[in-house]
């Protein structure tokens, strides 16, 4: 017996009276059973939180907007200062709360200026084919030709180091691959029979691509988008630790650990606390996104054993 | 009274002519059944008829009136007039959208229904094809085979279309819901005066519905008949005999003797010289590999494309011509 | 009378999914006689691939053999070890698929599997089975055994692929094979040459073939008895002569009615109102009764079953025949 599921949440009477059960509904069922994947959001939620609630879960906003506190320099952690302080006295928990503003910010920024270019930009390649199909692709092909730390670092060395530009960089490399997962599976969507029959009927091609192609492919692109917020950050994080990213005296968990190598040996608490940060994250994103995968193939929750 | 004719439709890059020379009719209030092996072009010939396909030479006339080369204007009427219904049912219809959606998408793009009286059409349809109206806020995939296949059914009467192209509407279904579609197709004709191109691998039942049956095989015609002589024995072309001796069935008296093919239909990318037919054919002569035999009243007295059936020396001279 | 080569008793098998238990196989029982052709015929969902799966012991994951026996020459499949099974399926128990594309291997060619089939299964060198793979290709009338043997399966037409299959059947000496709608995805002038070989392998070789069909003019062209599946079990057997031209059970009476061929040109078919249920919810009393024309009351309670009607064992489960018994 693999799976021992006590309670069903959607029993098929649901379904058979008509109660609307939606494909969401099935997804959100299937997830719910997954123990890492409600661990990873609960990791996730809490650094969110955190993130956005830093000024009032710190005693010290000040240390996390940037302010030196020298009296405190390098202290180890205590009751005051959870996580020890940094080299300029600041409370470390504070300086990761208020990093994750800039890192999680630059994972979603990035995610969602991939998914507005790469989305529609697959669907209109896909759909229509030919040579609009063939210029979309070359272009994706120039542009995934880029890796985006050299970009960045190119970026920063034209445009001067900032978060923007940091943000713009890796934008700049991620959209292709929606363009390609979207082109693909609009090329799968376009065999089935409801898309010849919305043609058949003259509804014009605008219209087919808004209605039913992009409903159809935002699951795949939301298991897509999942798992890249933990590669998003995880580069970003990559630019910052090369100076080329967030500057101080803003706070950044890949900044926090390029400061804080250079002290590593005698105060561990600190990179290593940004270091843990950035693990636990990409970590979590990565597992969320399995989740959602996995969930939303009808498949894996067809074949669920619910035991008896 | 209106005639739809198709000439020499060759489509795709790479020259698959998936349709080769196609010359068909179809009256008004007939059902027209086409028959033919997988890949012969059967689904081709409904999406080219529909619009969906332009054919790389040849018109289509529907009433009288060339259907490839119309203006935007005449081929959105035309879009009301020719309607399609599908061969999956279980693809036919948006996963996202609700059985309402689906049916009145034909409505908002051709109509001016909106809001209480869109409702009302849509429940008026589905009612016509015997589904309940509560069912208009449910999703396709709530449904079975044959309950989507009704839901296509109502879909393409949403219109009040002329003509109906049923590309294998039972073919994915049980045989006793086939049944049920085959009566609410017949019943559906009757009342809205209905003119369909019944397409099907599946002879017992073209047979049943067709008033007249065309044969094809590798893009093109080979026999067209009325259904009832092609199944009281009038089929003269060698490939129809084959297809009808194959036919399983329970009624004794309609099992014939068996005629067993040997080999499989060609490529269509790179068909066989001269008919099309002369590898596979158990009375195939010289001439059959050499020259393509045209569709001919002369040796039956109905079209057949075999020069076994049409006297020779009359093929080869309009070769000759 | 032969002796049964497979006895299926009371088999049940269920599938525990998201939305409750499925009764595939809700009590089928039938015998198959060696040498015979023995059609399974219904409809989709009535449980005819995992009846055909359960004799393999191969059902796919969520799914249980919950009762019954299967017995194959005289030995309880049932109780059987994994090991001993590997052996049988496959050697002595073969089965075949609607879509043999599925069932072959992409990546070898036609001739690699089939040997590797054989000496899995026989004693024998390579050599001595690839010359019995080429005797094999010739036996199911693949033209050129030597250049078959080296194309990939994605080469071969879909019939000659489900020639390859049934080689391989052949070849590994299988007693029974289950051949699961070997012709649905065929075409007809196709479907023929592949019912003509398999009719013609039962004469020449003596093989017992189980084949699950939903078409019933295949089942009257080629078997010589019959079971009728509803909702996971038997309705009626017997005799094909019997079962389809002195049907006593309601369903197998609709289904002979819904097809075109037995009614006039244009008339209106007679049709089964409804569908088939889902094996989900257990319809109570006899499981057609909510679609059946002559329903009694006595059907909506209790579920009848399978009793002698006719001569030559045939039998129906319908209480329609059992007042003339009781
Ligand atoms: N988009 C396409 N590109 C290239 N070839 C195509 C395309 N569509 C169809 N064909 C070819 O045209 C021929 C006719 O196809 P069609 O789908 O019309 O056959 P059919 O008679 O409907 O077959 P079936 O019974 O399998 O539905 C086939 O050989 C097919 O390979
Ligand atoms: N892997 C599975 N998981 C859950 N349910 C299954 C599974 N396989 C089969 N079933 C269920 O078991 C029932 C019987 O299925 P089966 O495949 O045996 O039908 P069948 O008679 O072979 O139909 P068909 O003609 O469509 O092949 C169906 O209701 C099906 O939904
Ligand atoms: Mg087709
Ligand atoms: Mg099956």
């Amino acid at each position: 017996m693999t799976t021992v599921a006590p309670d069903l949440e959607i029993p098929i009477e649901d379904i058979k009276a008509g109660k609307r059960v939606t494909e969401y509904h099935l997804m959100w069922w299937a997830f719910r059973r997954d123990p890492l994947a409600v661990l990873s959001l609960v990791i996730l939620l809490g650094f969110i939180l955190g993130a956005i609630f830093a000024p009032n879960l710190t005693p010290y906003p000040e240390q996390g907007r940037g302010d030196p506190n020298l009296l405190e320099k390098f202290s180890p952690p205590n009751q005051g200062h959870l996580l020890g302080t940094d080299y300029l006295g600041r409370d470390v928990l504070t300086r990761i709360l208020y990093g994750g503003r800039s890192s999680l910010a630059i994972g979603f920024l990035v995610v969602i200026v991939a998914v507005l270019i790469g989305v529609p930009l697959g669907a209109i390649s896909g759909y229509y084919g030919g040579w609009i199909d063939n210029l979309v692709m070359r272009i994706t092909d120039i542009f995934l030709a880029f890796p985006p730390l050299l970009l960045a670092i190119a970026l920063a060395s034209a445009l001067g180091a900032s978060f923007t530009n940091t943000m713009i960089a890796i934008s700049f490399t991620w959209w292709p691959w929606y363009t390609r997962l979207v082109r693909a599976q609009t090329l799968s969507l376009r065999e089935r029979y409801f898309i010849e029959a919305a043609r058949s009927i003259g509804v014009p091609s605008w219209k087919i691509i808004t209605s039913h192609v992009l409903p159809n492919v935002m699951t795949p692109v939301m298991v897509q988008a999942t798992m890249d917020l933990g590669g998003a950050i995880l580069v970003g994080a990559a630019v910052s630790f090369i100076g080329l990213g967030v500057q101080p005296p803003l706070a950044d968990w890949g900044q926090m650990v390029s400061i804080g190598r250079i002290y590593f040996i005698e105060r561990p608490w600190y990179a290593g606390s940004a270091g843990l940060a950035i693990f636990l994250v990409t970590l979590a994103f990565n597992l969320l996104g399995d989740a959602v995968r996995d969930a939303a193939d009808p498949h894996t929750r067809r074949v669920v054993d619910v035991g008896r | 009274m209106f005639a739809s004719s198709a000439g020499m439709l060759n489509r795709h890059q790479k020259q698959v002519h998936a349709l080769d020379g196609i010359d068909l009719d179809i009256y008004e209030q007939e059902t027209l059944g086409i028959v033919g092996e997988s890949g012969c072009g059967k689904t081709t010939l409904g999406r080219t008829i529909i619009g969906l396909i332009a054919p790389t030479s040849g018109q289509i006339l529907f009433d009288g009136q060339d259907l490839v080369n119309a203006s935007k204007d005449a081929k959105k009427s035309f879009n009301r007039e020719i309607q399609m219904v599908f061969q999956n049912p279980y693809t036919s219809f948006d996963p996202r959208f609700t059985i309402i959606k689906c049916v009145s998408e034909p409505l908002k793009i051709h109509t001016n229904l909106r809001g209480a009286a869109l409702t009302k059409r849509a429940r008026e349809l589905l009612e016509q094809v015997g589904m309940p109206g509560e069912i208009l806020h449910r999703y396709a995939h709530e449904f079975s085979g044959g309950q989507l296949q009704r839901i296509a059914i109502a879909r393409a009467l949403a219109l009040n279309p002329k003509i109906i192209v049923l590309d294998e509407p039972t073919s994915a279904l049980d045989v006793s819901v086939q049944a049920q579609i085959i009566n609410l197709l017949q019943d559906l004709q009757r009342q809205f005066k209905l003119t369909y191109l019944f397409i099907s691998h599946d002879l017992s039942v073209v047979q049943h519905i067709s008033n007249r049956v065309t044969v094809m095989y590798l893009g093109k015609i080979v026999e067209q008949n009325t259904s009832e002589a092609i199944f009281e024995g009038q089929a003269h072309h060698p490939y129809t005999q084959a297809l009808l001796s194959a036919m399983p069935s329970v009624v004794k008296e309609l099992r014939r003797k068996q005629i067993i093919l040997e080999g499989s239909v060609p490529d269509a990318a790179n068909p066989p010289k001269g008919c099309n037919f002369h590898p596979r054919c158990p009375v195939a002569m010289p001439i059959c590999s050499i020259a393509e035999p045209v569709l001919d009243n002369s040796g039956a007295g109905h079209p057949v494309a075999c020069f076994v059936v049409n006297p020779i020396e009359k093929s080869t001279d309009e070769m000759i011509q | 009378m032969n002796a049964p080569l497979l006895a299926i008793e009371d088999l049940h098998v269920h599938f525990n999914t998201y939305a409750g238990t499925v009764r595939a196989v809700n009590g089928v029982s039938f015998e198959i006689r060696s040498g015979e052709m023995f059609g399974l015929v219904g409809e989709s969902g009535c449980g005819k691939t995992v009846t055909g799966l359960a004799i393999m012991r191969a059902i796919p994951s969520p799914g249980r053999i919950m009762k019954g026996r299967i017995f194959f020459q005289g030995e309880d499949l049932i109780t059987k070890s994994e090991s001993e099974m590997r052996d049988i399926r496959g050697g002595r128990i073969a089965m075949i698929f609607q879509d043999p594309t599925a069932s072959l291997n992409p990546v070898f060619t036609a001739g690699y599997q089939i040997s590797l089939q054989i000496t899995q299964h026989r004693h024998v060198s390579k050599k001595e089975a690839k010359q019995l793979a080429f005797d094999m290709f010739s036996e199911v009338g693949l033209p050129h055994a030597k250049s078959i043997y080296n194309t990939y399966p994605h080469e071969l037409s879909g019939g000659m692929q489900q020639r390859v299959m049934i080689a391989m059947a052949l070849a590994s000496g299988a007693e029974l094979l289950i051949a699961d709608e070997p012709t649905t995805a065929l075409d007809v002038t196709i479907q023929a040459q592949i019912l003509a070989l398999l009719s013609q392998l039962r004469e020449s070789e003596g093989l017992t073939i189980l084949l699950i069909t939903h078409d019933l003019g295949v089942v009257a062209e080629t078997c010589d008895r019959v079971a009728v599946t509803y909702d996971g079990h038997i309705v009626e057997s017997g005799t094909v002569d019997d079962v389809l031209y002195q049907t006593k059970h309601p369903y197998t009476q609709g289904l002979l009615a819904a097809l075109p061929d037995t009614v006039r040109h244009k008339q209106s078919l007679e049709v089964i109102k409804g569908s088939v249920p889902d094996g989900l919810h257990s319809v109570s009393g006899c499981s057609f009764h909510p679609r059946c024309p002559k329903v009694m009351d006595i059907c909506l309670d209790q579920p009848p079953s399978l009793i002698i009607v006719g001569e030559k064992e045939h039998s129906a489960s319908c209480y329609l025949y059992m007042e003339e018994t009781a």
